[in-house]
């Protein structure tokens, strides 16, 4: 008995590194913080009720950004490990399989657990007000989606500690990602843990597809919708089309490694590069779905703060939807080495430079827009600022991988590495944050402090040059992408350790950013106004935060920046007002079906994870039970009655 | 008077947001379409990968696919019959017409649930080759679909004799509809790509 619970908890848990245990002591620790916080202060009701049952967009986007900082945290120490292990030539810091564990997690957490939920965070939080909404489309599904990425990212992160960590790369190409190759559950934790959050996302596509669509104030036409709220339509569509792929890519390696299949084996027919092919048209629109959006964060700043209406807004619409749809057209430049002959890659090599066109023409937009503006080199605008060069190198080294007889040197090297963690950071990290500097005042009600975030600005933009500069030319001298070590002879050693002290720039910038977050809580200036940067369009004119219906009545939009509009001819005099008539607001009710039944996803995941049939059973009954429970509810919704919104618009400070 | 009022609102904001919800599920719809694309395209570039195992023009039996295919396409039209009484305001004749797409749905299911026993029994199974994975994949994931429908209409029938045809109810069945006759076009090109071309 005592051996067979040894033998069973030799293969559950991770063990046998210090840095594990290290973690394992964390875990447990920060965990009987919470439960003992919760519990003395009486709080588990109400994190129940205020938080774990919400359908309230705002409060769902404070949710992700929450768990997109967490989890930016752990992928930024995986980066850091990664540097210190290559900081010098024959470090023996980490061995192998943990480097090749933390590479895969790095990559899987950055893009899929941080940027993702990073956009959805602001996507909740910014489109419903943006477009005189008071609410998604759909909010019960709203919350379902944050729980299936909560419950599908805790997942991936078990693995950390329990059974071990997939180390076959982020993409998991097979064969390696096989079962002959990778037998442990490591890669099953991966598979369920992107497949769970994965359907989230693909629900949150539909969703804000349908509230842009159907649910903009009347008035607003498409033409007159703000940049941002465009930019997120362009990204769902993306996310429509493009996710389902993941799903099956990832479902049928699952299967070849569940129920021995041959898709993707050597052996028995199957066929590894079809996978490579699949999982990238997926993954190249996928980097297109988290860039857009902080196109679109771009736009809104770049207007905001120069005083001025966007430069070309048409041409900004027409840019976006023809990436998002060239984005269909390009996978196979990630591996012009698969030999798939001169017309094919010459076709991809074209179709990915294409792609050059529309976001030099938005570069160009943002340039003339603040060009004659009255620039306010407010945070928002100086990640902006530092986007807009960072991001134009990122993409003529884009366009210098494009060259597909060149790629034939680049492929896979550091060279490839630094290109992508520059359009990647230097376009959607410093976008988001942004974004986040942009509308924090609009979640929270305060600013964050200027001072601390210069610091953590200018660590993390000189930390980037840093890092990656010195790996584009590491990519010329030979050294490729997943190598652990390195030997003194190859004269790497220099430019590595520089690239490491970059790295640890920018993670102190996070710390300083932290720091900040911390201090504005209590010293950050408040905003009484709702409009603490003189905005354009329509979340700047409900107070800061917003109440649970947004706009006590819905407005009339006649123009873009049509708050812009409003505030002129009332400064004018010749706002026409006609005096607000409040009727009872309908809203939907809360519900905890989101959370349980993604807590049941997450047994079911564990069960398919481990091969443990009962925990298959239950928990896909549990799914199943969950969504017939819902089905049979006929009450979902309530009326805000009209005092209720008069006492709340009065507290607030606005007479309706 | 004024309770009237809201209350007329109040119905007039459900129907918007029931119309909602089916493009909302139209949407799904094209996800789902895509989903069985990238599974189409799996299956025609493993379709000669027989790996020395079997192949479908030995293994199929087309009565029994053809029979099946009656039965689903059958159900589509019964299923449509269900719409065209659920807009005349007939209750039980929905409930009906449900029933009847219903037991044709499960046999349509018992029959590929046969056909894949005796399919694994004459040696061609998941684990056979890559041509065998992704038949059964593709072949098994619309199966699945039906399973699925089939649990929907049960709970909704349940639902149409508990609440009647209200904006609510209507909704769901318009989306049921549509589900069931999505599966049906689908079931048409795979018993064209999968079983006449296999037997070709």
């Amino acid at each position: 008995m005592w051996e067979d619970i040894k033998s069973f908890a030799s293969t559950f848990f991770v063990t046998g590194d210090p840095l594990i245990y290290g973690a394992d002591v964390a875990i447990v620790l920060t965990t009987l913080a919470i439960v003992f916080v919760l519990t003395k202060y009486k709080k588990w009701g109400w994190l129940w009720r205020e938080w774990l049952t919400t359908v309230d967009h705002k409060k769902i986007g404070i949710m992700y950004l929450i768990c997109s900082l967490l989890m930016l945290f752990r992928g930024g120490v995986d980066a850091l490990l990664m540097r210190l292990q290559l900081a010098l030539p024959n470090v023996e810091f980490l061995h192998s399989e943990h480097y090749n564990a933390i590479f895969t997690t790095h990559g899987t957490i950055m893009i899929l657990f941080m940027a993702m939920p990073m956009m959805f965070a602001l996507f909740n939080i910014v489109v419903p007000l943006q477009i005189g909404a008071r609410d998604v489309a759909y909010p019960f599904l709203n919350a379902l989606s944050f729980w299936l990425f909560f419950f599908g990212a805790m997942l991936f992160n078990l693995s950390f500690v329990i059974g071990g960590s997939a180390e076959s790369g982020w993409l998991a190409y097979p064969p390696l990602s096989e079962k002959m190759f990778s037998p442990g559950v490591g890669q099953d934790f991966y598979i369920w843990g992107i497949q769970i959050s994965g359907i989230g996302s693909l629900a949150t596509g539909i969703n804000f597809l349908v509230t842009i669509l159907k649910m903009r104030a009347p008035g607003m036409s498409l033409m007159k919708m703000p940049l941002f709220s465009w930019s997120v339509l362009s990204s769902c569509i993306t996310i429509i089309y493009a996710f389902p792929i993941l799903t099956v890519t990832l479902a049928l390696l699952f299967i070849d490694r569940y129920l021995g299949a041959h898709i993707f084996t050597m052996d028995g027919g199957g066929n590894p590069m079809m996978y490579v092919n699949l999982i990238w048209m997926w993954g190249h629109p996928e980097v297109y779905i988290v860039v857009l959006p902080a196109f679109g964060i771009f736009s809104e700043i770049v207007a905001t703060f120069s005083k001025k209406q966007i430069f070309g807004y048409k041409s900004m619409v027409f840019a976006m939807i023809i990436i998002s749809v060239l984005s269909f057209f390009t996978w196979a430049h990630h591996f012009f080495t698969m030999g798939a002959g001169a017309d094919v890659n010459s076709f991809f090599a074209i179709s990915t430079m294409a792609i050059a066109i529309p976001t030099g023409v938005k570069v160009f937009n943002w340039l003339f827009t603040m060009f004659r503006g009255r620039i306010q080199l407010k945070q928002p605008m100086l990640w902006t600022i530092a986007f807009i060069p960072c991001f134009v190198i990122g993409g003529a080294t884009g366009v210098m991988l494009a060259v597909a007889p060149a790629d034939y040197q680049y492929h896979n090297s550091y060279f490839l590495i630094a290109h992508f963690h520059q359009v990647l950071i230097g376009g959607v990290v410093f976008g988001y944050l942004a974004g986040i500097y942009y509308w924090w005042p609009k979640m929270f009600g305060f600013k964050l402090d200027e001072r601390l975030g210069k610091w953590g600005f200018w660590l993390w933009n000189i930390g980037f040059y840093v890092c990656f500069m010195p790996q584009y030319a590491l990519g010329f001298m030979g050294m490729t992408r997943r190598l652990y070590t390195y030997g003194w002879d190859l004269g790497w050693a220099p430019l590595n350790l520089v690239s490491t002290v970059g790295a640890f720039m920018m993670g102190l910038g996070f710390v300083f950013q932290v720091w900040q977050i911390a201090y504005s809580i209590k010293h950050g200036e408040r905003d009484t106004t709702g409009d603490p940067w003189n905005g354009r369009t329509l979340e700047w004119s409900i107070p800061s935060p917003a109440p649970v219906y947004n706009f006590a009545v819905i407005p009339q939009v006649k123009e873009a920046d049509d708050w812009w509009a409003t505030k002129q001819a009332r400064a004018n005099g010749t706002a026409n007002e006609a005096p607000a008539k409040l009727e009872p607001i309908h809203m939907p009710k809360n519900s905890g079906i989101p959370f349980i039944m993604s807590f049941f996803w997450f047994i079911a995941g564990f069960g398919f994870v481990w091969g443990w049939t009962w925990w298959i059973v239950i928990g896909l009954a549990g799914v199943g039970i969950s969504m017939l429970v819902r089905s049979f509810q006929y009450d979902t919704d309530y009326y805000i009655p009209v005092d209720e919104v008069r006492r709340t618009e009065a507290s607030l400070g606005r007479a309706v | 008077m004024q309770q009237t009022m809201a209350h007329h609102d109040h119905d007039h904001g459900h129907e918007d947001h029931e119309s909602l919800k089916v493009l909302g599920f139209w949407i799904f719809l094209v996800t789902d379409c895509i989903l069985f694309g990238t599974l189409f395209a799996t299956y025609a570039v493993l379709m000669h990968s027989y790996a020395g195992g079997p192949t479908g023009k030995e293994m199929f039996q087309l009565p029994g696919v053809i029979a099946s295919t009656f039965i689903l396409l059958t159900s589509s039209f019964t299923s449509g019959l269900a719409m065209l009484a659920m807009h005349k305001g007939k209750v039980k004749q929905v409930i009906g017409w449900l029933a009847i797409t219903a037991v044709l749905g499960l046999a349509f299911v018992v029959l590929e649930v046969t056909e894949f026993s005796h399919l694994v029994a004459e040696g061609a199974a998941i684990y056979t080759s890559a041509y065998w994975s992704a038949f059964y994949v593709l072949v098994g994931t619309h199966g699945l679909h039906v399973t699925l429908g089939l649990f929907w209409m049960a709970a909704l029938m349940i639902q149409l004799g508990k609440h009647g045809i209200t904006a609510v109810t209507k909704r769901k069945i318009t989306n049921l509809g549509l589900y069931w006759h999505f599966l049906d076009v689908v079931w048409i090109f795979l018993f064209t790509v999968v079983y006449l071309m296999g037997v070709m």
